[in-house]
């Protein structure tokens, strides 16, 4: 018979997945404030706050996080704007092509980020491109618009037609449709596919392994550290900052799309 | 008062009275962007894996052979694609048996509070930093660390030198073994599994499970003959992330595990310090064709539907 307790297998096998995925990260927050900086020793010796301040004052750190902000911030703006675009389009009518677009759209990130990465590596060769500022940005937004994309044409399937149609029956152009009865509908959607965009391009590092020639962002600086560790404790405070200023986009964007079931005109 | 004049007024009307111009705008600057830059350097790659490597002076020969695509096939090149696919294979299998009991949960018993937990516990994982959770696991499986220090206090430590002693899984120790790769690919990847694996789950109806019941099955048969095959299409699409993720990766052989290469690192390897452009295209070429058929099979299976 079907009840609608759980059996107990199942809550320790369900408990023992989210302690899985949950555990490694909160012993970052341990490592952060361990006064052993020669191994990576448990239990911690000591606790100390002596770290965060060491990293404070280090300028490679700085500089990557900035870095990292405006790659970032540009990736965002670009993936936001062609992945609304694409959305638009694709939502509304079906044309010619259209499957084509979709795949297209979702190929950056679903073939392996080495791909993507190597063959623009040697695009860039092939054009003679110096590696700069912007070919990573071209990376980054390259495989952003996928999640603008995702999160807007689900919005624009349920944004009904007859509300447009309204809207120029009483005098509306289109830009003016677009501004004051699209827009509104869609903002959340876009707001939350724009920060989890930002996330995704913060994050990345594969593909910024092949397109940034002597730069770091942060996670290029956080591979260093981790391939040939200079200072442990500076990269554990690092760790630990990066996990919790990424909660916040993540947490952000579910409280923006939870409540997306009442989208206006959604009834008809 | 009339709205509809200027210019602005007269592109507006010109987009109402020609949906297919506006698709046309719309879609033309992703096109672009995607077709030019991505697909461009995707074909670009491509076409090079046709090129080869003069073995004397090093130089790459500009003419069309399939003399690289050979070269795949020697033993040395072909152990790492056998490898990479086994490892991918075992990520998919042990994050099928992880995730599922979760998706499951989540899907089925979680409500109210516990929906919203379940939801961010399988977020969060999901987007927090890719490098902060492989580091969280070179801290977990070094040799002073939390692991071994487990073993220790229980007095198990035998039992971990013995495992270890197991060729091709094991090594010096966890962090430069095959079994510290496979566990930190299976940690990485686990969320991919869970999301596809619920959401097929979620769309069982209750009243399916009931009338098995109902019919007389024990839960066991209920779930073996009712709830799996609804929800295989989900584990399928779960699988397309974690064997194609598992298959492209470079970075966490590189950071935990022993020194015998993946497809990635060979890629990494033959276009940086190596120079061989060809056969580092060529060796990208495999993850694609083993995707292409993944893909294939999983859209005859249904999987698409759960993504």
């Amino acid at each position: 018979m079907h009840s609608d307790r759980a059996p107990l297998g199942l809550k320790i096998a369900a408990g023992f997945g989210l302690a899985f995925m949950h555990l490694p990260i909160l012993l970052i927050f341990v490592y952060a404030f361990t006064t052993e900086d020669k191994s990576y020793q448990w239990p911690p010796p000591g606790f100390t706050l002596k770290w965060f301040g060491v990293t404070w004052g280090r300028s490679d750190v700085w500089e990557a996080l900035a870095l990292s902000l405006k790659v970032a911030s540009i990736s965002t703006v670009i993936a936001l704007v062609l992945g609304t675009l694409c959305a638009a389009a694709v939502s509304r009518t079906k044309f010619f092509g259209r499957e084509v677009i979709s795949l297209l759209v979702i190929l950056p990130i679903a073939l392996p980020g080495i791909i993507t990465g190597i063959s623009l590596r040697s695009a860039f060769n092939l054009a003679d491109i110096p590696f700069s500022f912007w070919t990573i940005v071209l990376g980054h937004a390259t495989f952003c618009v996928v999640v603008v994309y995702n999160n807007a044409v689900a919005r624009f399937r349920r944004v009904s037609g007859s509300l447009v149609e309204a809207s120029m029956d009483l005098g509306a152009n289109s830009f003016q449709t677009f501004r004051y009865v699209i827009m509104p509908n869609i903002s959340t959607a876009l707001l939350a596919g724009g920060m989890l965009a930002f996330a995704l391009s913060f994050d990345e590092v594969i593909v910024t392994t092949f397109t940034a020639g002597q730069q770091q962002t942060l996670p290029i600086w956080m591979l260093e550290e981790l391939v040939r560790p200079r200072e442990r404790p500076v990269t554990n405070v690092v760790a630990m900052v990066v996990v919790l200023v990424t909660f916040l986009p993540i947490l952000g964007a579910y409280y923006l799309t939870r409540g997306t079931d009442t989208v206006a005109g959604q009834g008809k | 008062m009339n709205r509809n004049s200027g210019p602005l007024g007269r592109i507006s009307d010109a987009l109402w009275r020609k949906p297919s111009l506006l698709i046309f705008l719309l879609i033309l600057p992703p096109a672009l962007w995607l077709g030019i830059i991505y697909l461009g350097s995707l074909f670009a790659l491509l076409a090079q894996s046709f090129f080869s490597i003069d073995e004397f002076t090093g130089q790459i020969q500009y003419e069309w052979t399939l003399k690289t695509y050979g070269e795949l096939f020697r033993p040395s090149n072909f152990d790492i694609i056998i490898r990479t696919v086994v490892m991918a294979t075992a990520v998919t299998i042990g994050a099928a048996i992880i995730g599922f009991p979760v998706a499951y949960y989540a899907a089925r018993y979680a409500r109210g509070k516990w929906k919203a937990v379940f939801y961010l516990g399988i977020m969060m994982p999901l987007w927090s930093s890719y490098l902060v959770k492989v580091y969280a696991w070179k801290l977990i499986l070094a040799k002073e660390g939390i692991l071994n220090w487990l073993f220790e206090t229980l007095h198990l430590s035998w039992l971990l030198e013995a495992y270890l002693s197991i060729p091709i899984i094991g090594g010096n120790s966890l962090s430069v073994s095959a079994t510290g790769t496979f566990l930190v690919f299976l940690y990485v990847w686990l969320p991919f599994m869970i999301l596809p694996i619920q959401a097929s789950l979620e769309r069982v109806p209750v009243s399916m499970l009931e009338a098995s019941g109902d019919l007389g099955a024990r839960p066991s048969q209920t779930f073996r003959h009712v709830l799996l095959p609804l929800a295989l299409p989900g584990v399928i699409a779960g699988s397309i992330f974690t064997f194609s993720l598992t298959l492209g990766d470079y970075i966490i052989p590189q950071i935990v595990g022993s020194s015998r290469r993946f497809i990635g690192q060979a890629v990494y390897a033959f276009q940086g310090t190596a120079g061989n452009i060809p056969l580092a295209a060529a060796f990208a070429v495999v993850p694609i064709l083993l995707m292409a058929v993944y893909l294939w099979i999983a859209k005859r299976k249904g999987a698409f539907d759960a993504l």
